[in-house]
């Protein structure tokens, strides 16, 4: 079972306490009634699905019930860092090469 | 009395305390200390099994948890009837009852073992390519008797009455195994202060210094040290010493699995003693300490009973005192076999001769055993275990070819070398990295903060165990923030050291021959059917695997694995590395269920939800049905009274007079704030700025791609604040859209939201007279329908409680919902029931309900939906506010799918013959005589005898189905084609004039 850092409680909780939310980083267009079919296919269906590193959402549904962001490694399922909804992508991650 | 093979003065045991067993009915003594293998060893007993496939006679490979062979039936009483249980493993205790497996009808004469001499049939992959037809044969025919013939043991027939404790645990430093190296570490660790936890899975500590005699360790015997060393770390407060148990599973970031066999050991545990106990324990290091596991040598007949590691002779005669034969011979590639051979000698056993494939080793094992006298064969091989229940001989030739020689012996001692168990490291995600001078797999990159040590880690000696071990233990203690310890490192006088060894099948065995040379004795893995699988096209080590089975039964290769490796690895002409290890999977050992399932069985499997009314229901004799965790009353019988005409009287009279339902397991979310009117707009998607405090609107929640995720009614309290209802089972998930929404896309709206579900009981009255009942318990409320119209919500109180009261309507006829706090729900009812009583009012379950409301084509998200379904399909286009600019669905809405013609629609349908009852998922076709298979129109979602109507009415998705209104459609069934009428979807007042009726 894995260890996951809630970004609001600040603290390392497992797994179980979790759900995640799928890909992080997909904002709702804000006039989304005009987008076209091409760009709304891309918003809806279209994710990433990497090998490797992935930014997602995560919910503390049992614990605080907030929302965040995660970036996980696919291939080893570990988590680089945890950060709250509405943060930017962090520009570089820790461990990363400088 | 001693038993013929206990050898006194020998081993640890006290001959003081014996204890009574039997097996196969026979009844047997053995001391108190034993394990089943042990003892029947004593006894001189080596037949113990027939094999999986062949049900070739079997005896002891072993003395601990790596045994393929020795599997026996441990029967307690008729409920607890362990299969499988290895003899090796199982402690004795007085009483024992142990059955051999897989046998008819005796372990000494076994029809099944015609198989062996039809194994020509039998070779790899035979079962994928012997009864492929007649096709309907494998099912009826050819797979009942295969598993009938082919088994291991049986299971019990009775629901196991033990039970499992479970247990979390965390510790700075988790040490998984109590040999030499895992002690060290432990104590190392233990000196710094931090949380330590050290398990091993035999009942005593010490590892392989059970059988090692030259071991001594801080001036005394190797396994007095150990039992010392576990003495004190018991009396630390800070280490949990377990034994007795094993780590099944290494998982994320060291969270490991751990079963502790509780009371299996012991004679009448009673039920204060749980059978096992579950350890989840997360670890900040974990050290792996789980030592090495000697292999057999590959040859044929190498599975006879008798024939066995050296390692495991050594470990009945130095710790349980037992000699396994009179007359022992013995074959190896390596060292080790040779200390065996040496002790058995002292002990007084007669050596016949070691057959040494090596050409010229030396060393001083080898020394001591040619000055005992042991004759000693260089460069030769034992090319066939002659014997049938029992060896009786070996045949040794020179390893090259030659003429050979038949020695007499009642035992074989082999050693092709030791496999250092990387299993844990395997699981931890670690990568093996194979050593092309020692031809083993050791741990190579560590994927988790674990570090293996001694034997598993590749360490020869005692010596160098012992170091790492101490050196380790103490790191991980550091690194986990352990002060720097006091104790000092235990100081190894002397100890063994072997290596090296051999892979693969020996002499006799190789390309070319076809003799019986067990690779992986407990699934019938030969040499030979490694060769055939490579030969027939499987070149990856995992489709060997596969097509041989070897490695893949309860022991997962643990003796087999190499030597099938280098075996495929030689067909094919490729380095071992290249060919590459299988994944290690957990678990290490088997697991019982019982222990993974803990105490979550029966009634605490799942949460179980009741309402405030449940009690009152079931004394009425209610009927309950399953929704989710709820527990709904379904109907209320009558005395004499069937389903049907429960609910056709249910039915009836909530339509003439009226009737009482608990609705109180519809979701409820109360939205609150300033913005909770803007929020609702979003989230919904009919208008509700508009709505006027004091009224209810049906409202529809669609997903970002248009289709119905939820529905229910919402009624407005106030300005700002919803009190939102949602369907029985979407209320988690709503909520959960809702805040999704909220917290991540809206986070600028100022709202609240909580769930209420718990907090109000809710009870339905519905029917003529409901404001009726209702009235007369009503204060600060003006139900009139002037003040208080069809879809509207007032709060006041009833019964002196507080209330929200929803004038609304799941039947079509005037009616009521009451909310009140939970708690006063039993109350509320039971006054609303008197009141009820005196019009002639019913109490009505689900299923009544879910017929008035299909009368009035009300539909059920998730019964008339099925997540495809837009609300135009579902003629709910009333509900979409069309001049709204956003809400969650809007355009998704839009899609070229979602407004294409030809859709399915929702319609009701008639039968032709008003008494026949369509079947719920039926299909629907529209020409019943085109060919097979037909084109699907549709399907039934809802259907019911309505006793109202006077017929059967039901409600369909159908293609185009608005367009398709009084066509004659058909639904095939396997007893005929039954014809119905496309209709509309209201069966009852289709003008909605009951509602305020």
């Amino acid at each position: 079972m894995l260890l996951i850092r809630c970004p609001y409680c600040e603290e390392e909780r497992p797994e179980l306490e979790f759900r995640n939310a799928g890909e992080a980083h997909i904002a709702r267009p804000t006039n989304i009634a005009a987008e076209s079919d091409d760009d709304f296919e891309k918003f809806f269906f279209i994710r990433a699905n990497p090998k490797g590193v992935i930014y997602e959402r995560w919910r503390h549904i049992h614990g605080c019930a907030r929302f965040f962001n995660a970036v996980r490694d696919t291939v080893t399922d570990k988590f680089v860092m945890t950060y709250k909804a509405g943060e930017p992508k962090p520009a570089k991650l820790p461990g990363a090469p400088k | 009395m001693n038993a013929a093979f206990r050898i006194s003065g020998a081993g640890r045991l006290s001959q003081a305390k014996t204890a009574s067993f039997s097996f196969d009915g026979k009844p047997y003594t053995g001391i108190a200390g034993d394990t089943l293998a042990s003892a029947l060893l004593a006894n001189g007993v080596h037949l113990v099994g027939r094999s999986f496939k062949y049900h070739r006679p079997r005896g002891f490979l072993s003395a601990g948890a790596e045994e393929p062979n020795a599997l026996v039936q441990i029967v307690r009483d008729d409920a607890r009837k362990t299969p499988n249980v290895r003899a090796t493993v199982q402690e004795l205790y007085d009483g024992l009852i142990a059955n051999s497996q897989n046998r008819w009808p005796s372990l000494a004469f076994d029809v099944g073992a015609v198989n062996d001499i039809a194994s020509p049939m039998f070779s790899a992959g035979f079962y994928y390519k012997t009864f492929m037809w007649p096709k309907w044969a494998w099912k009826d025919l050819y797979e009942p008797k295969i598993r009938a013939a082919a088994g291991l043991g049986v299971s019990p027939e009775k629901p196991d009455p033990d039970h499992y404790a479970s247990r979390y645990a965390h510790c700075e430093v988790l040490v998984l195994g109590g040999g030499a190296a895992g002690i060290a570490s432990a104590v190392a660790a233990a000196e710094t202060g931090v949380r330590v936890i050290l398990a091993d899975e035999q009942a005593e500590f010490g590892g392989s210094l059970r059988f090692e005699s030259g071991a001594r360790i801080d001036g005394q015997d190797g396994y007095a040290w150990a039992q010392a060393a576990i003495a004190r770390l018991k009396a630390m407060d800070n280490v949990r010493v377990l034994s007795r148990t094993t780590a099944f599973g290494y998982y994320a970031q060291n969270f490991v699995g751990l079963v502790e066999r509780v009371s299996d050991h012991i004679k009448n545990p009673g039920r204060e003693l749980a059978r096992e106990r579950l350890w989840q324990v997360r670890a900040n290091r974990v050290v792996i300490a789980t030592g090495a596991i000697e292999r057999h040598m590959v040859f044929a007949n190498n599975d006879r009973p008798g024939v066995m590691l050296a390692s495991a002779a050594r470990t009945y005669l130095n710790h349980y005192g037992v000699a396994v034969g009179r007359n022992v011979g013995v074959y190896t590639a390596n060292d080790s076999a040779y200390a065996a051979a040496i002790d058995l000698k002292k002990a007084g056993v007669n050596i016949a001769a070691i057959v040494d494939l090596r050409d010229n080793p030396s060393g001083p094992v080898i020394d001591e055993a040619r000055a005992l006298g042991i004759e000693i064969n260089f460069g030769r091989a034992v090319v066939s275990a002659g014997g049938k229940l029992r060896v009786s001989s070996m045949t040794v030739q020179p390893k090259n070819g030659g003429g050979g020689r038949t020695i007499p012996v009642d035992a074989i001692l082999m050693s092709a070398g030791w496999t250092p168990s990387v299993h844990l490291f395997s699981q931890s995600r670690g990568k093996v990295a194979f050593n092309e001078e020692s031809k083993r797999f050791v741990p190579g990159a560590y994927a988790q903060d674990c570090v293996s040590v001694g034997a598993c880690n590749g360490a020869d000696g005692l010596d160098a165990t012992v170091d790492e071990a101490y050196a380790a233990g103490a790191k991980a203690a550091k690194e986990a923030g352990g002060k720097v310890g006091k104790g000092a490192k235990p100081k190894v006088d002397a100890g063994e050291s072997w290596s090296r060894g051999m892979l693969g099948a020996g002499p006799g065995a190789g390309p070319g021959t076809t003799v019986k040379a067990f690779v992986d004795f407990q699934n019938d893995v030969t040499a030979k059917d490694i060769r055939q699988a490579v030969h027939e096209g499987m070149h990856s080590i995992e489709h060997v695997k596969r097509f041989t089975t070897n490695g893949m039964a309860t022991d997962q290769g643990k003796t087999s694995n190499m030597h099938g490796l280098a075996i495929a690895a030689e067909e094919l002409g490729k380095p071992i590395p290249q060919v590459g290890l299988t994944t290690f999977r957990a678990p290490y050992t088997p697991v019982t269920f019982g222990s993974i399932v803990g105490h979550a069985r029966g009634a605490l499997f799942d949460p179980t939800r009741r309402t405030a009314t449940h009690g009152w229901a079931a004394r009425q004799g209610a009927v309950f049905e399953d929704v989710g965790h709820w527990k709904r009353a379904w109907y209320f019988p009558k005395a004499g009274e069937g389903m049907h005409a429960a609910v056709n009287r249910e039915c009836v009279t909530v339509r003439k007079v009226g009737g009482l339902f608990d609705a109180s397991t519809l979701g409820k979310i109360e939205v609150v704030g300033p913005d909770a009117a803007k929020f609702m707009e979003l989230l919904y998607t009919n208008p509700w700025e508009k709505l006027e405090s004091g009224r209810c609107r049906y409202g529809i929640m669609l997903r970002e791609d248009g289709f119905i995720y939820d529905d229910g009614v919402v009624g407005r309290l106030a300005p700002d604040r919803f009190h939102v209802t949602t369907t029985t089972g979407g209320a988690p998930r709503v909520m959960n859209h809702m805040e999704d929404y909220l917290q991540t896309e809206f986070p600028h709206l100022n709202v609240w939201l909580t769930s209420i579900t718990e907090q109000w009981a809710v009870i339905a009255v519905q029917g003529p007279k409901s404001r009726d009942i209702i009235a007369p318990l009503v204060e600060g409320i003006d139900m009139s329908d002037e003040a208080m119209p069809h879809m509207s919500v007032r709060e006041g109180k009833i019964c002196g409680v507080p209330t929200r009261l929803f004038r609304m309507s799941f039947t079509g006829e005037r009616g009521f919902e009451v909310n009140v706090p939970a708690d006063y729900g039993e109350a509320v009812w039971e006054a609303l029931w008197a009141e009820g009583q005196k019009h002639g009012a019913t109490a009505y379950g689900t299923e009544t309900m879910h017929v008035l409301r299909a009368e009035k084509g009300y539909i059920i998200v998730g019964q008339d939906t099925d997540g495809t379904v837009t609300p135009n399909d579902a003629g709910l286009d009333w509900a979409v506010g069309k001049k709204k600019t956003d809400f969650v669905g809007i355009r998704g809405l839009t899609r070229p799918d979602l407004v294409a013609k030809g859709r399915k629609q929702l319609v009701g349908l008639k039968t032709k013959d008003p008494k026949v009852v369509l079947e719920e998922g039926a299909q629907i076709v529209a020409d019943p005589k085109q060919p097979i298979p037909m084109k699907m129109i549709g399907h039934v979602t809802s259907s019911y005898w309505s006793e109202n109507c006077g017929r059967s009415i039901a409600l369909a998705l159908v293609a185009g189905g608005r367009d398709r209104m009084g066509q004659t459609l058909y639904v095939p069934m396997p007893n005929g084609t039954i014809e119905v009428e496309v209709t509309g979807m209201v069966f009852v007042d289709e003008k909605g004039e009951r509602l305020n009726g």
